[in-house]
């Protein structure tokens, strides 16, 4: 483990009298889930290393409202975005990146109609363009030559388009990118979203983490990536559901970079 | 006398025409049950993404092989249009072929129709041996007994029999063009027809022209009929399909809408200056029903979407609840709403022109809870549909409903909702602790 994180917050950047180049939308999963928690860590030491100036909202940050709204409480969901809103416009937010898909859908789309208006980037397009800038260098490192599959978040490609930028990453990475039988536009949902998260599922054959990860699992990967802190979590229990998780990890891109560069 | 067949054909014309008109004017009445909704913006993108999805069946050829054969039996209805429109006049003023002053180009026209006639039929084949012969699992899930099973096979049959009835016109045509037959001057060219003229062969001329005659007469009331049973069928998709993908969704499909109704109460609740104990002002208007339980509670473009659905079950083969075995098939979501809807409308014609409660509602009567619940709001069936129908804006309005209306959500999510009212995070966790991570190891 290298040096310890630093994650300053809005509130310190607001006293120096500064401002960040992005606030880090961190999200609930990313705040509070053990396994997500290795993200947002993962991806913090990638923005110390690039020395982006960055800050998180901390403890002023709230739900988004995402799966409030997606399971039909548009009251609830605006109470949230409200309040996140004031706080981010008091900060005069310009730019926000996030790990999360489901923030990143609901801040860039649904909060302009509420007065919140930002550039809103998720974390696997904000890691492509630190390279393409030449702000970090990626090395393949222990990834080289590895099968990797992507699961494609819905709320980062069907829902927003957003493909290639994490595809890049892990190209970038030396692996070998291999597609599943349904990705990209056809990718199959993890189960997760839509509050699906917060509920068992409905009665069925089977559950849809099940069903994807059988999907991922047929092109005989060495890691399953993922973009999306639920799918992470839907895609891990499938693994561990099917007794492979000493063949096959599941891991977020940005854990993948961090670990490639030895951080 | 001599005119009897002209006035015959004029009659016929009229009374088809006219009772599809009146469908039309039934089925515009119904769409606009449903709530306004203005789409004029960025009308350069809905043209073009009316001449891409609609004319240009972008879409379609994500399957290639439904695809190709769709486009081969779209391109054979659009083009042979004009041969029933020479049919038409034909019938009007009692000519025949008035089209062939146009020299080569009429016999190259022929031509094509013919050949597209050819290949239309072996398409239809095609699409009725994937229902009938090779059962494709898409046509076989429970929404899709009964008349909708029929409806599909229907099309197909009459499809069949317009074409077949095409070219046994042209064929006995054309055995009259070489036998030198009063009015069956030579014109047209007959690539396909004149294979099965020789079975024509040693008829006498009289029985030659009946055949024709009959073949025509059958083929431009079977267009007529089939143009009037577009309204109790799926097959609504060959005309609605472009205005649908016209007023199709612009905005990312992740984006969902703000209800503005909620957005004003928020921001009143807000706002530090509001007086709490103020009187509601007179004129205030009576807030909106939150989120739909019938058909009424939807816009119109989500009834125009429901009459849109051609039943192709591509989103409910892409749905990953219904491919895990679960109640939710997007496509029953669709195919509920037109039945209601017609159910509403049928309701409203009986009543003179008004309403009568019914007892029932698309919620429950004809879509449960649980198919709403199983949704992931993945937006794969939105995906899918070669003719951007939105299932999902459907089950979003109606989980809204159960939730804000009848406080009916599954015990978990209310527990994930208290959680994000009282903690900031759908988990029970204190907000004081957000940052906790960053400290670690």
């Amino acid at each position: 483990m290298a040096s310890e994180l630093k994650v300053p917050t809005m509130a310190e950047f607001f006293a120096s009298g500064t401002v960040p180049e992005v606030l880090f939308w961190v999200g609930c999963a990313g705040s509070f889930d053990d396994r997500a928690k290795k993200i947002t860590k993962a991806f913090v030491k990638i923005l110390n290393k690039a020395n982006v100036s960055f800050a998180v909202l901390g403890t002023e940050e709230s739900c988004t409202g995402d799966p409030a709204k997606r399971a039909g409480n548009e009251f609830l969901f605006q109470m949230q975005a409200v309040t996140n809103i004031e706080v981010l416009n008091a900060y005069e937010i310009k730019k926000i990146v996030t790990a999360c898909p489901h923030c990143f859908n609901t801040i860039k789309n649904e909060y302009p109609g509420l007065g919140g208006n930002y550039e809103v980037v998720h974390h696997t397009q904000f890691l492509k363009d630190l390279l393409s800038e030449g702000r970090i260098s990626m090395e393949g490192g222990s990834f080289k030559g590895k099968r990797i599959t992507f699961h494609d978040p819905c709320y980062l490609g069907r829902a927003n388009g957003v493909y290639e930028a994490p595809r890049d990453l892990i190209r970038k990475l030396d692996a070998e990118l291999i597609e599943m039988k349904s990705c990209k536009q056809r990718g199959l949902c993890c189960g997760a979203g839509g509050a699906q998260m917060f509920k068992e599922p409905e009665k069925g054959d089977k559950d849809v983490n099940i069903e994807r990860t059988e999907q991922a699992l047929e092109t005989k990967p060495e890691i399953i990536a993922a973009g999306c802190p639920f799918c992470n979590t839907m895609m891990t229990d499938g693994v561990k559901n099917k007794e492979k998780e000493d063949d096959v990890a599941v891991m977020d891109i940005a854990e993948m970079i961090a670990a490639a560069e030895d951080l | 006398m001599q005119y009897l067949p002209n006035v015959i054909f004029v009659i016929l014309l009229i009374a088809g025409i006219g009772f599809f008109v009146r469908n039309v004017s039934k089925l515009k009445r119904n769409i606009f049950l449903g709530k306004e909704e203005s789409l004029t913006d960025d009308k350069p993108q809905r043209w073009k993404n009316m001449a891409m999805i609609a004319l240009g069946q972008s879409k379609m050829v994500v399957r290639p092989i439904a695809g190709a054969l769709h486009i081969i039996v779209y391109v054979g209805f659009v083009i042979i249009n004009i041969e029933v429109l020479e049919i038409i006049l034909d019938g009007i003023f009692g000519t025949h072929r008035m089209f062939a002053v146009l020299g080569p180009v009429y016999d190259f026209l022929i031509g094509s129709f013919e050949v597209l006639a050819l290949l239309v039929i072996v398409a239809v084949i095609v699409f009725w041996m994937r229902r009938n012969v090779i059962k494709l699992k898409r046509f076989f899930k429970p929404e899709m007994e009964g008349w909708p099973k029929n409806d599909g096979n229907m099309i197909l049959y009459i499809e069949l029999v317009l074409m077949v009835l095409f070219l046994t016109m042209n064929g006995a045509d054309y055995q009259l063009q070489q036998m030198g037959a009063d009015h069956y001057a030579a014109a047209g060219a007959f690539p396909v027809s004149g294979m099965i003229a020789p079975m024509f062969e040693g008829m006498p001329i009289p029985s030659l022209v009946l055949l024709e005659r009959t073949a025509w007469w059958l083929h431009i009331a079977g267009i007529l009929f089939f143009l009037n049973y577009l309204y109790y069928s799926k097959h609504l998709h060959i005309l609605l399909a472009f205005p649908n993908t016209y007023y199709g969704k612009l905005t990312p499909k992740g984006q969902f809408k703000n209800l503005q109704s909620v957005t004003d109460e928020v921001k009143m609740m807000m706002d530090p200056d509001a007086d709490p104990y103020a009187e509601p002002a007179e004129d205030a208007a009576v807030p909106d029903k939150f989120g739909a339980s019938d058909v009424q509670d939807l816009s119109w473009v989500q009834l125009l979407n429901a009459y849109t659905c051609t039943e192709c079950g591509r989103c409910t083969s892409e749905c990953p609840a219904n491919q895990t075995g679960k109640k939710l098939s997007p496509r029953k979501i669709m195919m509920d709403t037109r039945d209601r809807l017609e159910e509403v409308g049928k309701n409203i014609d009986a009543n003179k022109g008004e309403f009568k409660d019914d007892g029932k509602q698309l919620l429950n009567d004809y879509i449960t809870p649980e198919e709403l619940w199983a949704c992931t709001s993945c937006n794969a069936c939105v995906q899918a549909c070669p003719i951007s129908i939105d299932p999902l804006s459907i089950i979003m309005d109606m989980r809204q409903y159960l939730v804000m209306e009848q406080s009916a959500a599954p015990t978990d999510l209310n527990n994930m909702m208290g959680n994000i009212e009282n903690n900031g995070a759908p988990w029970p966790f204190n907000q004081m602790d957000r940052l906790n991570w960053s400290k670690e190891s």
